[in-house]
C-alpha cells in the first residue's frame, strides 16, 4: 500500500471507525424492530414470554427487593444526616421517595437486572449461535429472532416496569426503617410528606424510563449474543465472553447515558 | 423406479466478492436416491448444499426443483418448497437446553398448527423407530454421540422432508461409529425414501450407500455418476480422490501411481522408433492377496506388498520404476533393458527374495498361507501399445518365489 500523510490516515480511520459505528447503531435499531414487531405476529408466543417473564422478571424479585431496602436504608440515613443541617428532617419521606421514583429506582432494577439476566441472555443465544443451534432454526424455516429474540423483548417490556414498583415501594420502606424506626422521624409525617410531595408525572416518569432500560437491555444483550461469530477478537467459548462482557458494560453505559437524556426530557 | 431428477444446478457460479467459489456447476440429484458430493476441504461442498436449502443464492446460473427454477418460484411456492427440506449439521446442533422430545417436537410446533396431541403421536413414532424412548427425557450432553445423531435424524425426518442434507454426518467420528451412522442413514433412506444429499470425506466408505457420486474440484463438478462407474474412471483427477485412502499404502511400499507410470510408458514409447533405445516391463502378481487378507490379516497382506516394492526399489535404484498397478499387480519399468537382461534381473531378485523375511513361514506364527509370486515379461518393440505389452507380460507369468508353510499351521485357500 502507499504511504500515506499523516493527517489522511488520521482523519480515515476516524472515518471508518465513524462509520462503523453508525453502521452499528443501524444494525441494532434494526434488530430491535424486527424483533419488537414480531412480538405481536401470529401465532402469538405467550407461553416463550411468560417463561422469559419468569426467567427475566420473577426470578430478579429477590435481589431486586435486596438492592431496594439497602438503598432505601441508606437514602433514609443519608438524607436524615443531610436534612437534620437544615432542621427540617420531616421532609426525609419526600427525599427518600422523589430521589427512587425519579432515578434510583428504575436506574438500579436495570443494572441488577443486566448483571443477573442480560448477561445469561447474551451467553445463552451466544453459545446457541456457535454450536450451529440458530442455524438449525434457520433451516428449519423457523425465524431465530421471532423465536428467541422477541419473546426476550417482551418479557422484558412486562418485567422492567413491575420490578421498578417493587423497588420503590421496598425502598420506601427501607426508608422508613432507617429514617422512622431507627431515627425517631414521626412514620405519619414520613408519609404525609411522600402523599404530598410525589405527582403522578414522577411515577410515570419512572415507568418511562424502566421501558426505555428494558429495550436497551434486551436489546444489546441479545444483540451482543446473536452476532457472537461476527466478533474479530475471539471464536468459540473466547467469543461468547467476550460478547457477554460487552453485553453487561455497553448495556450499563447506555442505561446511564440514556438516564441523562430521559432525565432532561422528561424534567 | 423411475429416475426423474429431484435438484438440478445448471451452470450455477457463486462468488464472495472477489473469491470464486462456484464457477459453473451442473449437478443433477434424483429423487429418493442418496448423492455424496466429495472434495477437498474448502473447495465450495457445504456452499453447494447452502444453494439447496435457500441459505445462498447464485449469481447466475439456475437451481430446479422437479424441474421449475427457483428463480420463477413465489414466495409462497418457495416457502413451501423450503418445509420439504432437512438439514442436518455436522455437530448435529440440537438444542441443548430441551430435552430430546422437545428438539424433536421442535419443527411440528413451530412450523405446523397441528394439535398437541397429533404433535405427541408423530413425535414418539420417530422417537420409537429410531430407538430413543428410553431417553426421550433427557438432554442432549446426557445422551451419547451415537444417539445424538440419531436424534439429529429423528428431527431431520418428524416433518416428513423430501430431501435431507447430510453435511459431513461422518467427520470426527471413529470406524466403528462412522459405519454405524452411514449404515443407520443408509437403512432409514431406504425404508423412508427420501432423497438424500450426502457431503463427505470418507471415501470409500460412504460409495457404499451412495446411488451417486459427483467429485468437486477448482470450483466444479468434472464428475458425476454411480459409485462403480467412479471407481472405473480413468480420469485422473478421480482416480487421485479414490485412491486418496490407498496413498499412504503406496507412501508405504514406496511405489509410484499407476497413472504416473502408465504415462512414462508411453513417454518410453514413443522414444523407441526415434531413438532406437528398447525397453522392458515386468508384472508381478502376488496370488490370491486377497485369500491372505481374509485369513492371515490387512497387515500381512501389506507386507508383502511393501516387501516387494522395497526389493524392487533396492535392486533397481533410480534407473527403474515400479506402481501399483492393480490391488495385487505391480507394474515395473527397466529402461534400455532388453529380454535377455531383464531374464537376469528377475533370477536375481527370486534369489534375494528366498531370504526375505515375507517368505519365511516362522513371520507367520498362527495362521500361514502359502501364497505365490509370479512376474512376466515383455520386451517393448517399436509399434507395441501399452495394452499389447501388459497382456504380454501377463501371458509369460511364471513363479519366481512362493511361501511354503510347515504342514501344521497350513490353512487351505478356500
Amino acid at each position: 500500500m502507499k504511504k500515506q500523510a499523516l493527517p489522511l490516515a488520521l482523519f480515515r480511520y476516524l472515518g471508518r471507525s465513524f462509520i462503523s459505528f453508525v453502521g452499528e447503531l443501524g444494525a441494532i435499531a434494526i434488530f430491535f424492530f424486527y424483533g419488537f414487531v414480531n412480538i405481536f405476529s401470529y401465532p402469538f408466543q405467550p407461553r416463550k414470554i411468560m417463561q422469559q417473564v419468569y426467567f427475566i422478571g420473577a426470578k430478579s424479585i429477590m435481589i431486586v427487593a435486596l438492592v431496594g431496602l439497602f438503598t432505601g436504608m441508606v437514602l433514609g440515613l443519608q438524607g436524615y444526616y443531610t436534612l437534620v443541617k437544615f432542621g427540617s428532617e420531616g421532609m426525609l419521606g419526600a427525599a427518600v421517595a422523589l430521589s427512587l421514583l425519579r432515578e434510583l429506582g428504575p436506574v438500579l432494577t436495570a443494572l441488577m437486572v443486566i448483571g443477573r439476566a442480560g448477561s445469561s441472555m447474551a451467553a445463552e443465544i451466544g453459545i446457541m449461535r456457535i454450536s450451529e443451534q440458530i442455524d438449525a432454526l434457520d433451516t428449519m424455516d423457523i425465524d431465530p429472532i421471532r423465536f428467541l429474540i422477541s419473546p426476550r423483548i417482551g418479557a422484558s417490556i412486562i418485567s422492567f416496569p413491575l420490578l421498578t414498583s417493587l423497588f420503590d415501594v421496598i425502598g420506601i420502606l427501607g426508608g422508613y426503617l432507617t429514617g422512622c424506626l431507627l431515627l425517631r422521624i414521626n412514620s405519619g409525617i414520613y408519609f404525609n410528606r411522600i402523599y404530598d410531595s410525589v405527582v403522578m408525572k414522577d411515577v410515570t416518569s419512572g415507568y418511562w424510563k424502566s421501558l426505555a432500560f428494558a429495550i436497551i437491555v434486551s436489546t444489546i444483550c441479545s444483540y451482543q449474543g446473536y452476532f457472537t461469530h461476527l466478533r474479530p477478537g475471539g471464536f468459540g467459548a473466547r467469543g461468547v465472553s467476550l460478547a457477554t462482557t460487552s453485553a453487561v458494560v455497553i448495556s450499563c453505559v447506555l442505561v446511564l447515558a440514556a438516564d441523562y437524556v430521559l432525565t432532561s426530557l422528561l424534567l | 423406479m423411475t429416475r426423474s431428477p429431484f435438484v438440478e444446478f445448471r451452470n450455477v457460479v457463486k462468488r464472495f466478492g472477489e473469491r470464486t467459489i462456484l464457477d459453473g456447476v451442473d449437478l443433477t440429484v434424483f429423487k429418493g436416491e442418496i448423492t455424496t458430493i466429495i472434495g477437498k476441504s474448502g473447495a465450495g461442498k457445504s456452499v453447494l448444499l447452502k444453494h439447496i436449502i435457500g441459505l445462498l443464492k447464485p449469481d447466475s446460473g439456475e437451481i430446479l426443483f422437479e424441474g421449475r427454477p427457483l428463480r420463477s418460484m413465489s414466495k409462497a411456492e418457495w416457502k413451501q418448497l423450503k418445509r420439504k427440506v432437512s438439514y442436518m449439521f455436522q455437530q448435529n446442533a440440537l438444542f441443548d437446553s430441551m430435552n430430546v422430545f422437545d428438539n424433536v417436537a421442535l419443527p411440528l410446533r413451530e412450523r405446523t398448527r397441528m394439535p398437541a396431541e397429533e404433535i405427541r403421536k408423530k413425535v414418539m413414532a420417530r422417537i420409537e423407530q429410531f430407538e430413543l424412548s428410553e431417553v426421550t427425557d433427557k438432554f442432549p450432553s446426557q445422551i451419547s454421540g451415537g444417539m445424538q445423531k440419531r436424534v439429529a435424524l429423528a428431527r431431520a425426518l418428524v416433518t416428513d422432508p423430501s430431501i435431507i442434507l447430510f453435511d459431513e454426518p461422518t467427520t470426527g467420528l471413529d470406524p466403528l461409529r462412522k459405519n454405524t451412522v452411514l449404515s443407520m442413514i443408509a437403512h432409514h433412506q431406504r425404508e423412508i425414501g427420501f432423497t438424500a444429499v450426502m457431503v463427505s470425506h470418507d471415501i470409500p466408505d460412504v460409495f457404499l450407500i451412495s446411488n451417486r457420486v459427483a467429485i468437486i474440484e477448482d470450483k466444479r463438478i468434472p464428475f458425476q455418476g454411480t459409485p462403480v462407474e467412479l471407481e472405473q474412471s480413468d480420469d485422473p483427477l478421480v482416480q487421485q480422490f479414490i485412491r486418496g485412502q490407498e496413498s499412504l499404502a503406496d507412501e508405504l511400499t514406496g511405489l509410484l501411481t499407476r497413472p504416473d507410470l502408465e504415462q512414462k510408458i508411453r513417454q518410453e514409447l514413443t522414444r523407441i522408433g526415434r531413438f532406437q533405445k528398447t525397453f522392458s516391463v515386468v508384472l508381478f502378481v502376488i496370488d490370491d492377496l486377497e485369500h491372505i487378507r481374509e485369513k492371515v490379516g490387512f497387515i500381512a497382506a501389506q507386507r508383502i506388498v511393501q516387501c516387494l516394492g522395497n526389493l524392487l526399489k533396492g535392486h533397481l535404484g533410480t534407473t527403474g520404476m515400479s506402481a501399483r498397478f492393480s490391488q495385487n499387480e505391480i507394474l515395473t519399468v527397466l529402461p534400455h533393458t532388453d529380454l535377455s537382461r531383464a531374464q537376469h534381473f528377475l533370477e536375481d531378485l527370486a534369489g534375494r527374495m528366498k531370504d526375505a523375511e515375507t517368505f519365511q513361514a516362522k513371520t507367520y506364527p498362527r495362521i500361514c498361507l502359502e501364497f505365490y509370486i509370479k512376474a512376466g515379461i515383455a520386451q517393448a518393440n517399436s509399434g507395441a501399445s501399452l495394452e499389447s505389452l501388459i497382456e504380454q507380460a501377463r501371458s509369460n507369468l511364471r513363479t519366481i518365489a512362493h511361501l511354503e508353510c510347515t504342514t501344521g499351521r497350513r490353512v487351505s485357500k478356500s
